[in-house]
């Protein structure tokens, strides 16, 4: 146990020294959330004055949401590291080394989670200059960082098992084409639950996108209801836990077709 | 490290076969390979193309396994003992396995800290090997910006740090220019020699099988064609060639008369002043066919031996010339770099 923990810290540090080396990358998943932020809390300003959003600014409302939505779109990409150590000999070098592959999965996960908090933390800044007033504090903050990891290595375990599976990175273009963009609009990212089509506030209950935007909003309000975003949060950990554990399988699938 | 040797021989390999499964089509990888290889010696897998080389590494390395047949790699079983055959092992893959973005030290540093080592003494081993590999002068700068010979340097100095008991070699030198290559023979002929290793080498240059295998296992179409040392395969063809080339070209008839009489020499030839023979061990055969001429007063002006070459073994057991078989194996296969000399 403890020497895939020295593992994982090995290779995590490994990947965060490539994205201090390279932190173009980090700003590339950036641009698209925070045009989205900017422009649809420009456009929707006057959604607030609808029933279901308590009648705040759009943008308090909107930030949250979109700071998890970067955290899924970022992470869907988490596939690629593994795609370049499956081109290059390194993958190969890792498996027939000592190294666990759950370790290699972890440290995955741990160096996405570090982009991830990153991310996070910029896309609620830039919020708070456009204007969004957030009352929850330090903790609401940390809150929505966690939710954004957790949601992140959800997404990140899928992108790393279809890139174990695939081997392409054309089919990682599809994880955010056809997963991300579709769980983002059934869920309470862009707007109020109580303005949905009733099938659509159904999905979202179900949408662990939603299980983030809600977590991180109630946090980050007045009085939050904690139990709601601890029962949030407790789902995500879950899912990514499983997710995890599903994509650490997947190394059978590559050592099969090798 | 490689303290916990068993004894016999570093790998053995028995009965390996491996098909792909790709979709619509399979591909036959392995069709029942055996060999072993002893301990602080060099053994060439020699092949064309697509001949199942690196399928038979990655099954001795744990990347893959076999679908029937037994392997063991210092020891321990492949595919019950994987644990432990990595801890044995150093794999150089076909493929670079370094990271670019790294430098060559930090390279070094985690290669060896997987294995366990303290940061210290990993960095320390780091030291050592960039000096023995004439590296040392580059260590901090990233890998990326290395040549392709430094590189794969780098490749095997990593699969080094851990002080491995046997290493495996998958092309090490496919892809480097003439002076590139020439470098790292002389560290791979190190490394057995003084280092005590098992080393487990694949190529498709038969120069290369034959300047650094003390055995060679030659395979086509995932079999092995034939095995022994490069001097034994080549003996067992029709023997070595020898030349003489008379003083006095009309001695010729003469000579050959001589010649002709002694129980070593087959398919004796001549032309103008030049007798020519295949033998068995041509140097003793030359002394004594020198010695059957000086006794009848025939002068030389110039006399060879020359043994057959591996290109002449693999004709002989693979049916076809090397280059043929390189070059009926590009369509389906890798891309190539390039076409074996
Ligand atoms: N991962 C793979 N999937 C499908 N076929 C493969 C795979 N790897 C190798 N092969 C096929 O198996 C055969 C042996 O390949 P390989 O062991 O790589 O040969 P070599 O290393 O001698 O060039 C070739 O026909 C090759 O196309
Ligand atoms: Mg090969």
């Amino acid at each position: 146990m403890t020497t895939a923990l020295v593992h994982t810290r090995l290779l995590t540090e490994r990947s965060l020294r490539t994205l201090a080396r390279q932190p173009a990358y980090l700003a590339f998943t950036l641009i698209q959330p925070l045009v989205w932020l900017l422009l649809f809390g420009q456009l929707f300003r006057n959604v607030v004055e609808l029933p279901g959003f308590g009648g705040e600014n759009y943008l308090t409302y909107l930030t949250p949401g979109i700071a998890v939505m970067t955290a899924m779109f970022s992470a869907g990409w988490a596939g690629t590291g593994f795609i370049v150590a499956m081109d290059r000999g390194v993958m190969d070098r890792d498996l027939t080394s000592p190294v666990g592959r759950g370790a290699l999965m972890a440290s995955s996960l741990a160096s996405q989670s570090v982009t991830i908090a990153i991310q996070t933390v910029i896309v609620m800044a830039v919020g708070v200059v456009a204007g969004a007033r957030f009352d929850g504090g330090a903790l609401g903050w940390t809150v929505v960082i966690v939710a954004a990891v957790l949601l992140g290595c959800v997404f990140a375990a899928l992108s790393n098992a279809v890139a174990l599976l695939v081997r392409q990175q054309e089919a990682l273009i599809g994880i955010s084409q056809f997963l991300t963009l579709p769980l983002t609009f059934l869920s309470s990212v862009m707007l109020a639950p109580a303005l949905m089509p009733e099938w659509v506030a159904t999905v979202a209950r179900l949408n662990p996108v939603d299980w983030a935007a809600v977590a991180s909003r109630e946090a980050l309000s007045a009085s939050p209801d904690w139990s709601m975003v601890g029962g949030r949060l407790g789902l995500l950990l879950v899912l990514a836990v499983l997710m995890a554990a599903l994509a650490t399988r997947a190394f059978r699938a590559y050592q099969r077709s090798t | 490290m490689s303290s916990t040797t068993r004894s016999g021989p570093a790998i053995s390999v028995a009965g390996l076969t491996k098909t792909y499964r790709a979709r619509d089509r399979e591909v036959r990888a392995l069709d029942g390979v055996d060999f072993s290889v002893e301990p602080g010696t060099v053994l060439g897998l020699l092949g064309p193309n697509g001949a199942g080389k690196s399928t038979t590494v990655k099954i001795l390395t744990t990347l893959s396994s076999a679908d029937s047949g037994t392997a063991t790699v210092a020891g321990y079983d492949v595919a019950r003992e994987a644990r432990d055959v990595r801890h044995a092992i150093g794999y150089v893959s076909q493929k670079p396995g370094f990271d670019p973005i790294g430098t060559g030290v930090e390279n070094l540093v985690l290669a060896g800290r997987v294995y366990g080592m303290s940061a210290r003494t990993a960095r320390e081993r780091a030291g050592e090997l960039l000096e023995r590999f004439g590296l040392a002068d580059s260590g901090r700068r990233l890998a990326r910006t290395w040549s392709g010979g430094m590189q794969r340097k780098l490749d095997v100095a990593m699969s080094l740090m851990h002080r491995p008991q046997v290493l495996f070699l998958d092309e090490p030198t496919t892809g480097l220019d003439p002076e590139a290559r020439a470098d790292m023979w002389a560290e791979i002929a190190h490394l057995a020699a003084d280092d005590g290793l098992a080393v487990l080498l694949t190529t498709h240059y038969l120069e290369e099988a034959d300047h650094l295998a003390q055995r060679l296992v030659i395979v086509d179409h995932g079999r092995v064609v034939v095995s022994g040392t490069p001097d034994a395969l080549k003996r067992g063809l029709s023997g070595d060639a020898i030349a003489v080339e008379l003083a006095d070209c009309s001695e010729v008839e003469r000579a050959s008369g001589v010649l002709s009489g002694l129980a070593r020499v087959r398919e004796l030839t001549r032309d103008l002043d030049t007798l020519r023979a295949r033998v068995d061990d041509g140097g003793a055969a030359l002394l004594e066919v020198m010695a059957a001429l000086d006794a009848a007063d025939l002068r030389l002006s110039a006399a060879t031996v020359s043994r057959p070459s591996l290109d002449d073994v693999y004709l002989r057991y693979a049916g076809r010339t090397f280059a043929s078989a390189e070059a009926a194996s590009v369509p389906g296969g890798r891309a190539r770099e390039e076409v074996a000399a």
